[in-house]
């Protein structure tokens, strides 16, 4: 056997390396975009461009400022960082600034109209000002609610069969393979689906909002099913095992220990799914319509959603198109605030079902 | 109460990898019996097929004979929840449940098989299976606390409580103390003399101190080369063993002489 040898430096003649550098003032990306934004306005004043014109032009210069006065100061190494970061970081803000700009818009359009009217009453016989989304807000709660109802279970299951049961046989491939396929239905289709599945049933013509249920749980067993399984999945093997050991039989292991311990990313990805089928508009408008009277029963009839309100304010605009725009952006604003809102209540969910592991 | 277990050709595969080839051996009741060995030579494979928690990883299975107090464990009609809730195990990495409290962690044997008891039995249980595992006095105070809040030690002890709160017949212990510290270890140690007068205790150990202290018998697996299934090299008691082993591979492991 042979002892490994250890390569050791060859005593003290190694040059200590000074450990402080030169750097630039913590205030120096400050300085230098604010030095490009400078000169770039009296550029653009002075060669009369538009604002964009100038935005462009300060965001060149201030991607040249910064490095070269690192460079002169800090070296290379710095240089090149300094440069990365002030691209990441306009690349964050070019992100930023479109889902800025929709907020406001929707919030300085839409908030004019929001009232204690708008919250209550329908757009039941009235023509020109005035009315409400209740109708709205109330079908678009019962049918992603519906759809929640019918998604959650059959998405979980079918989650649960793929990671706990199936041990990646073909059953579980082809699944896996209609559920990615499902993922990419566009939204259209699925509402052309339960269309046609509810006129079959129930002959040519019909239109309830529980068709839009079946619409939306189309698009959401997909995403539920995705999330689950991805979550299952994180679960380590060591606590199924543990389970086990105890002679704890698989369901058991699965409904107390697995499922719990994945509860809260679930959750999450739930509600992210309502979320983000709680404005879809093209299904429902197929099979739900729209309507102007409140309707509490999903199985018959026309009932209003958020989305569909939307569309037809802007598209029937009638003798009073101010007025109907009005509504469109306090809906808009409205249906904005509740899929924020879904969003808060799964992070909190996800905090609160976490497993805990302090003290 | 404590039943033996009778090895025959037994040949352990994970797929097509023959991990384990051709062991023979009989665990005596009511004692304690050290497996030895390098790393990967098989030690937990063999542990694990002696309560069917082998066949839980996808692929693996085992071919030959485990007899537990006269009942062949991988007949046909031999359901593995019901071998597992007589062998238990402790696994080499602390594993408790992130959901459950210490208190419910002890208990998680008896609660996730929803058996159902007074609120001073369940509270009996977990007072005498921490003091077992020797972790009452450090929890006593937090038992609503989250398990995973403990050291990695308490934790260890933690599933050490967990496993002996369901009082199996045998416990298959895989490396149990490779966690934690002297003070620990030698609590570990004296439960598990204190255990072996009820329970067949099998333990995987790296430390040939502990197996000489708490074994009675010892078996030694080895690798006959790198790539080859691992085997059972000796079985003999624990004294022959560290004295006068039969083997020259035996001598030359124990003795820390290698190849
Ligand atoms: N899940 C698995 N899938 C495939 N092969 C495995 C698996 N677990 C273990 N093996 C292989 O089986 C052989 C024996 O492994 P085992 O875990 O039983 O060793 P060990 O003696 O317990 O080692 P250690 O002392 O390091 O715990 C090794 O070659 C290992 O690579
Ligand atoms: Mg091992």
């Amino acid at each position: 056997m042979t002892t490994p040898t250890i390569n050791r430096p060859s005593g003290g003649d190694r040059a200590s390396l000074p450990l402080t550098t030169p750097q630039l003032p913590p205030i120096a990306p400050a300085l230098s975009a604010g030095l490009a934004v400078g000169v770039a306005v009296l550029a653009g004043l002075l060669l009369s461009w538009s604002v964009v014109g100038m935005a462009v032009l300060a965001w060149l210069l201030a991607m040249v400022f910064l490095p070269t006065w690192s460079l002169l100061l800090e070296g290379r190494r710095k240089a090149v960082d300094r440069l990365v970061t002030a691209l990441v970081w306009s690349t964050f803000a070019l992100a930023m600034l479109p889902l800025l700009s929709l907020i406001w818009q929707v919030v300085a359009k839409g908030a004019p109209a929001l009232s204690v009217e708008f919250f209550t009453y329908s757009m039941r016989n009235v023509i020109g000002e005035g009315g409400g989304i209740y109708h709205a807000i109330v079908g678009t709660f019962l049918i992603t609610g519906l759809a929640t109802l019918i998604s959650v279970p059959i998405g979980v299951l079918a989650a649960i069969y793929l990671v706990e049961y199936s041990s990646e046989g073909k059953v579980a491939k082809a699944v896996t393979f209609l559920v990615d396929v499902m993922t990419g239905i566009p939204s259209i289709v699925a509402g052309l689906f339960a269309f046609a599945l509810f006129v079959l049933i129930f002959g040519p013509g019909i239109r309830m909002g529980f068709g839009g249920s079946i619409a939306l749980s189309v698009l959401m067993i997909p995403i539920v099913v995705r999330a689950t399984e991805e979550m299952l999945k994180l679960v380590p093997d060591e606590l199924r095992e543990a389970s086990y050991a105890l002679g704890v039989p698989k369901w058991r292991t699965i409904v107390k220990v697995v499922l719990p311990t994945a509860l809260s990313g679930i959750v999450t990805g739930i509600t992210l799914a309502i979320a983000r089928v709680a404005g879809e508009t093209a299904p429902l408008l197929i099979i739900a319509g729209s309507a102007t009277s409140l309707n509490w029963n999903p199985f018959s009839e026309r009932m209003a959603t958020l989305p569909v309100f939307i569309f037809s304010s802007i598209t029937e605009q009638g003798r009073y198109p101010e007025a109907q725009t009005e509504r469109a952006w306090g809906a808009a604003l409205v249906l904005i605030i509740i899929v924020m809102a879904l969003n808060l209540i799964a992070r909190l969910i996800g905090r609160v079902f976490a497993p805990k592991t302090g003290r | 109460m404590a039943k033996s277990i009778d090895i025959s050709d037994l040949d352990i595969y994970y797929g097509d990898f023959l991990a384990v080839q051709g062991v023979n051996m009989t665990v005596k009741a009511r004692s304690v019996t050290a497996f030895i060995g390098p790393s990967g030579c098989g030690k937990s494979t063999v542990l694990r097929s002696l309560n069917r928690m082998h066949e839980v990883i996808p692929g693996a299975r085992v071919e030959g004979k485990v007899v537990v107090g006269g009942q062949s464990l991988y007949d046909e009609g031999v359901d593995p929840v019901a071998v597992r809730r007589q062998i238990g195990m402790v696994f080499q990495r602390p594993n408790p449940f992130p959901t459950m409290s210490i208190y419910e962690n002890v208990l998680a044997g008896n609660r996730l098989n929803a058996k159902r008891m007074k609120k001073d039995e369940a509270d009996s249980i977990v007072e005498r299976s921490l003091k077992g595992a020797n972790l009452w006095e450090e929890v006593k105070d937090r038992l609503g606390k989250p398990g995973m809040g403990l050291s990695g030690g308490q934790q260890q002890r933690l599933c050490i409580a967990r496993a002996i709160a369901v009082e199996p017949q045998i416990l298959l212990m895989d490396e149990p103390c490779s966690a934690l510290d002297p003070i620990s270890t030698s609590a570990i140690e004296d439960l598990i003399h204190e255990l072996k007068d009820d329970y067949t205790i099998v333990i995987v150990t790296h430390n040939m101190q502990q197996a000489a202290r708490v074994s009675e018998e010892t078996a030694f697996f080895n690798l006959k080369a790198t790539g080859e299934p691992g085997h059972l090299v000796e079985f003999n008691s624990t004294s022959q063993m560290f004295t006068n082993p039969d083997e020259e591979a035996t001598e030359a492991y124990i003795s820390g002489r290698f190849g």
